[in-house]
């Protein structure tokens, strides 16, 4: 198997308080040393709270945000961080929020036209020929071309924002919360949609998402992340039935089940730590049931556990 | 375009404002064609000749020249360098405030420092070192006035582009391959144009003033070329004696920046979107309502029964029916979901209740809500703010919009204690507190006089549900109170809200579109659907056996932990929009057992067994009902 992506001690630290001139007065790690690999054609799937770096992270991935340490390969090869066309043919990006990711004053043709002429270099006719194809497989009709983005709902703006992606015909997808501002009937359409497209272009997914219901319906793996930290990577069926990290289990135990009894959650609080003055030690021990000495002191690293999982605990749960 | 030629033309100020400048822009632009005699031609034999005089319509300035024909080559003169001024600090103040907000950091520290620099001096001082530097002379008189209004364009403009360029579209035009200069003028400059085009109809007016004050002092044009303000200081000596020759060029000065002023200011209000949805039409204090039929009698079962509510919304002549027919009671601590997808109508349907819809455009056109024996809709505006956050509170998904930003959390509290029960001040505090203890938050006693903003949005969330428990209502109606959070906060304030409802007995209306919500909390559960209730029933019943066919497609829609990577059943097609409902049944376009039948009539709720459904075809057939 290839490697799609892979990413070595990637992480970022962003400057708060930065004057005029001269140093910052102290900084914020967004994302800590992340390693990790991405199969060519797998879904790997990113789940964590808002706020614990997965949007710094895919932003980093695609050459948005320049890392502060480490290094990401794409299908084996570095990327210059100056040259975003270079990132824009191999890696793409689907946003959030599918409206205001379309400039309100383009029509969906000129949106999509981009891509083609800039990070392709084709001539009109090859383009008009190019948007009708890929239109036409995110289930789109053509006489939405000609519109502008007000005109749609959240499910069809991120049909083009999914189509905007293929266009620049790149083979790495980071989907960051695609489905997070739609309506549960229109999610499910869109998630197919995802699913039949990455077999028709042999595509490799990064899902980031908060719901881990559709995390787990979607990914072949899973990395759960955890104050900017990757705490556990696993396979998607395994990671939230039997999860090694004491974070994934509190976090699968507090999704909402048809059927499961409403209890609190076992955690001691729902605060996370101080980012501009974080705990030696696990990030995790304030809320954890089973920290001890060690954990207040010596952050732990990411190791194999079982065949297939790694876990990021002093105190993993038994399998 | 014709919307804001519309909104514009009702604004009758700015429409005279736009007629005089027509006016007053097309004469200019014809005055070479026009039969005036040469402006600067002095006939000294003709000084100071009164207006109407033979030849002279407006008279004759100290030099025997033709004052109409000053005035209007002035006239020219002065909109021509007004306007030129007005483009070039458009121009220069955008692309500063562009470049500033677009690139951030340190660039942006730079630029802004030095505009606030150049802000830092008086404005016309500034306009006079600048001539005086230069010389005197129109073009240096244009180059200072576009000069001093360069930081106003900056500014503006750099905030709105700051807004724009942390847009995601912007980091999009970056993927698919464009460079920083192709990004500023093909993304983030079409979207602030309408800005610029509002900053400069609202300065231009006073540039033209500021032209004229230079020209006035000497500074500007110079003689013998007219424009209004030399006119104005050459006419200065003889303003006693001859005052035609001041007035002239005075009036027309003020006709100008009067009408471009009234027109700037026109152009504004007919951008501002606010404008446009309404939204600055004062809302009324309750919802109007105008109930077409006599509404159903009382006194209404449970704490609270809303029976055939139907709420409208009118915008122009497009009725939305938001909320249509719609049903509930709710018994003393039950806990009732209504769950739909959004713009079902959940949350007009829970804010009808305490008239909170904004009217305009909002009007409650049917139905009653029973509370105590009374019919909240048509209730006086004195009655309903005495039972709101009293008997009937709200928690909504955003804390913050219940939350004052500025207070410590501990005087809000007490603050809506007082409101309804005088108590005194000491004992205010231990409620607050004992409030706070109630929601688990921990450290209550240092927590008190802490203010929102030093809070997480989960503890926030414990605030808003402790001011809605302020005065143990009866009823809380929760408006999707944990959308917002991380599901580990959810889970710990579903449970909170569980246990509440045991202790104090209170019953909820827990609006959502998440199922598993529903399981955990509600004894019973609406469905909901444009606008109408669809099926309702007790949660068990609905979950193990829906009847309606849009209840079981949602619920095979929602992925659920644990069944490992799979397919997802969709529901083909949108929700339908309010304001153009199918005939028949709403969900017919996307449902699977439609039948010619659906669409023909509205569907009739059917009930039999504690369960009502809107469906001809139901998925499992209700229990007939007892005879009476
Ligand atoms: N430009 C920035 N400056 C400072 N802190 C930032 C910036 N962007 C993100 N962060 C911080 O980084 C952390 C991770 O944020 P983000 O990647 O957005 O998380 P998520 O995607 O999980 O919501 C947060 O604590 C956030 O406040
Ligand atoms: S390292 Fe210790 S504190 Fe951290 S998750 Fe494991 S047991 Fe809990
Ligand atoms: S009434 Fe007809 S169209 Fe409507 S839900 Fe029932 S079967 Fe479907
Ligand atoms: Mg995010």
């Amino acid at each position: 198997m290839s490697l799609a992506l892979q990413l070595d001690d990637l992480s970022k630290t962003f400057p708060v308080g930065k004057p005029l001139f001269g140093p910052a007065k102290a900084h914020v790690r967004a994302v800590r040393p992340v390693t990790l690999q991405v199969e060519t054609g797998e879904t790997l799937g990113i789940v964590g709270e808002s706020g614990c770096g997965k949007s710094t992270l895919a932003r980093m991935l695609v050459g948005l945000l320049p890392p502060s340490t480490g290094e990401i390969k794409i299908e084996g090869h570095r990327l210059n961080n100056a040259n975003p066309a270079e990132f824009g043919r191999s890696i793409q990006y689907v946003f959030q929020d599918p409206i205001s990711s379309l400039n309100p004053r383009k029509s969906i043709r000129s949106i999509l036209e981009v891509p083609l002429k800039r990070l392709h270099g084709m001539n009109a006719e090859a383009r008009r020929a190019r948007i009708s194809e890929i239109f036409a497989s995110v289930n789109l009709r053509e006489e939405f071309l000609e519109r502008y983005p007000h005109e749609f709902s959240g499910g069809q703006a991120q049909r083009i924002g999914i189509a905007r992606a293929l266009a620049a015909n790149a083979r790495i997808m980071v989907l960051d919360e695609p489905v997070s501002a739609l309506d549960v009937s229109v999610q499910a359409q869109v998630l197919n949609l995802l699913a039949r497209l990455k077999g028709e272009f042999g595509l490799t997914y990064l899902f980031i998402s908060h719901d881990l219901a559709v995390v787990e319906a979607v990914s072949d793996r899973v990395a759960v992340m955890y104050f900017g930290a990757v705490v556990e990577v696993g396979k998607a069926e395994k990671i939230f039935a039997a999860p090694r990290h004491p974070y994934t289990n509190l976090l699968a135990g507090s999704a909402p089940v048809v059927g499961r009894p409403l209890t609190p959650p076992e955690a001691k609080g729902t605060e996370l730590p101080d980012p501009l003055n974080p705990p030696p030690g696990c990030p995790f021990a304030p809320r954890c049931p089973k920290a001890t000495e060690i954990c207040r002191d010596v952050d732990p690293p990411l190791e194999q556990m079982g065949e297939d999982q790694f876990a990021a605990c002093h105190h993993p749960l038994d399998a | 375009m014709t919307q804001f030629i519309k909104l514009l033309a009702r604004n009758q100020l700015a429409l005279a404002g736009g007629i005089i400048l027509s006016i007053v822009v097309l004469v200019s632009i014809l005055v070479p064609i026009l039969p005036l005699q040469p402006p600067d031609v002095t006939n000294t034999a003709d000084r100071f000749m009164a207006p109407f005089s033979e030849g002279h319509w407006l008279g004759t300035d100290h030099l025997g020249r033709d004052l109409l024909s000053r005035l209007l080559w002035g006239t020219r003169l002065s909109l021509a360098v007004g306007a030129a001024a007005a483009i070039v600090a458009a121009v220069i103040g955008s692309a500063i405030g562009i470049v500033a907000g677009y690139f951030g950091g340190t660039t942006d520290n730079v630029i802004m420092r030095g505009v606030d620099m150049l802000m830092a001096f008086p404005y016309i001082l500034l306009a006079l070192a600048i001539v005086a530097a230069l010389g005197p002379g129109l073009m240096n008189a244009l180059i200072a006035v576009a000069a001093v209004n360069i930081p106003f364009f900056a500014r503006n403009i750099r905030g709105i582009t700051v807004g724009i360029a942390h847009k995601e579209f912007v980091d999009a035009a970056k993927l698919a391959g464009k460079g920083h200069l192709t990004i500023l003028t093909t993304e983030i400059l079409p979207n602030v144009v309408p800005v610029i085009v509002i900053a400069m109809s609202t300065t231009i007016g006073w540039m033209i003033l500021e032209t004229a004050g230079l020209s006035f002092l000497g500074l500007g044009s110079q003689p013998p070329q007219a424009d209004l303000g030399s006119m104005l200081g050459e006419a200065r000596s003889a303003l006693i004696t001859n005052p035609h020759t001041s007035v002239v060029p005075g009036l027309m000065i003020f006709i100008i920046v009067m009408s471009i002023n009234l027109l700037g200011d026109g152009v504004r209000d007919a951008l501002d979107p606010r404008l446009r949805s309404g939204a600055l039409s004062r809302p009324k204090p309750t919802t109007t309502v105008a109930r077409q039929s006599s509404p159903p009698h009382g006194p209404g079962e449970g704490v609270l029964d809303i029976r055939e509510l139907e709420t409208q919304f009118h915008v122009g002549k497009r009725v939305f029916k938001a909320v249509n027919q719609v049903s509930l009671n709710i018994e003393p601590g039950e806990c009732l979901g209504v769950i739909g997808e959004s713009g079902s109508g959940k949350s007009v349907t829970a804010l009808s209740v305490m008239g909170l819809v904004a009217s305009p455009p909002g009007v409650i056109t049917g139905g009653a809500v029973f509370h105590g024996g009374q019919d909240l809709v048509g209730a006086r505006y004195s009655t309903l703010r005495r039972l709101r956050g009293d008997k009937v509170a709200y928690i909504f998904q955003d804390p913050l919009s219940t939350l004052h930003p500025l207070i410590r959390v501990g005087e809000q509290l007490a603050e809506a204690i007082r409101v309804h029960h005088p108590v005194g001040k000491a004992e205010l505090r231990q409620r607050a507190i004992d409030l706070l203890n109630d929601v688990r938050i921990p450290n209550a006693e240092s927590r008190v006089d802490s203010y929102p903003h030093e809070m997480s949005g989960g503890m926030r969330q414990r605030v808003a549900i402790a001011m809605a428990l302020a005065n143990e209502p009866e009823v809380i109606i929760a408006d999707e109170p944990t959308t917002a959070l991380d599901v580990t906060v959810q889970a710990q304030v579903l449970s909170l809200l569980d246990d509440l409802r045991r202790e104090h007995n209170v019953a909820i209306m827990f609006i959502t579109h998440d199922f598993g919500v529903v399981a955990q909390l509600c004894d019973r559960v609406a469905v909901m659907y444009g606008g109408q209730i669809v099926e309702q029933g007790t949660t068990d019943d609905i979950l193990a056996n829906p009847a309606h066919p849009y209840t079981r497609k949602l619920m095979e829609c929602v992925p659920e932990l644990g069944a490992g990577r799979r397919e997802l059943a969709a529901i083909p097609g949108l929700p339908p929009a309010v304001d153009d409902l199918p005939p028949g049944c709403a969900f017919a376009p996307r449902c699977h057992k439609a039948q010619a039948e659906c669409t023909k009539a509205p569907i009739e709720m059917t009930r039999g067994g504690g369960r009502a459904v809107r469906c001809l075809y139901p998925e499992t057939k209700l229990v007939e009902e007892e005879p009476a």
